[in-house]
């Protein structure tokens, strides 16, 4: 299990912010939010979407355990 | 150096008075206060949210003040930035820096509004009667941006 976080405008597409996941990479955990909301896949694979694991930005390859943190992020708008 | 991120509304002027107590050795201060607009380009603006990533979001603002007093003679630098819902005329951003000479001050101040305007983990979203929609950084916030490339 990983939480999960969406920020911007991904959180408007799923309507939510924040769950928990079965997952055990980041990999695997974008095919189960896409196999659960073809929508939400779709946005999360445009190849502006930044991972961050624990608060650090990550790669797709990343293993996943129970008490981690993913966070997908869209382009910033800046403040 | 200090960052502040937070979801309170601030009093720009307390602000200031807080960071410019005891100076004794700063010979300048310039403060910057950014504010919500109540249109933007020529669309009405009922509200601005801003998400933060509260963890994230305050550590990469410390490196864009770092980078800051790496580059310009600064004694001391304060960003406070808030998110979550913003009404027109409230403030969003404080920036302040100290300076033994004016021009470090003017300048830090500037390069540090200008990073902030595109490279802050912010994602904006304006509510008004034409609906809401997600705001990315403006062709001109880049450019303001590159004018501190360092070559």
């Amino acid at each position: 299990m990983a939480r999960v976080v969406l920020l911007g405008r991904l959180r408007d597409i799923a309507g939510w912010r924040e769950r928990t996941v079965d997952a055990s990479s980041v990999w695997s955990l974008r095919t189960t939010l896409a196999a659960e909301d073809p929508a939400l896949g779709d946005a999360l694979a445009g190849p502006a979407i930044q991972v961050a694991l624990n608060k650090t930005l990550t790669r797709d390859d990343a293993a996943l355990g129970p008490i981690d943190e993913v966070a997908f992020l869209p382009p910033m708008s800046g403040g | 150096m200090v960052v502040r991120v937070q979801t309170e509304a601030f009093d720009a002027g307390d602000l200031l008075t807080e960071f410019s107590r005891g100076r004794t050795h700063s010979g300048g201060i310039v403060s910057f206060t950014g504010l919500a607009r109540a249109a933007t380009d020529g669309q009405a603006v009922a509200t601005l949210e801003l998400d933060a990533y509260p963890g994230f979001t305050e550590p990469q603002i410390a490196a864009m003040e770092a980078e800051a007093s790496r580059r310009f003679p600064v004694q001391d630098l304060l960003i406070v930035h808030r998110y979550g819902v913003i009404a027109p005329g409230e403030a969003i951003v404080f920036v302040a820096t100290a300076a033994e000479h004016r021009r470090a001050a003017f300048e830090a101040a500037d390069f540090l509004m200008d990073y902030l305007k595109t490279r802050a983990p912010f994602w904006k979203k304006e509510s008004g009667p034409d609906g809401e929609r997600w705001i990315e950084p403006r062709p001109s916030d880049y450019d303001d941006a590159d004018r501190w490339t360092e070559a």
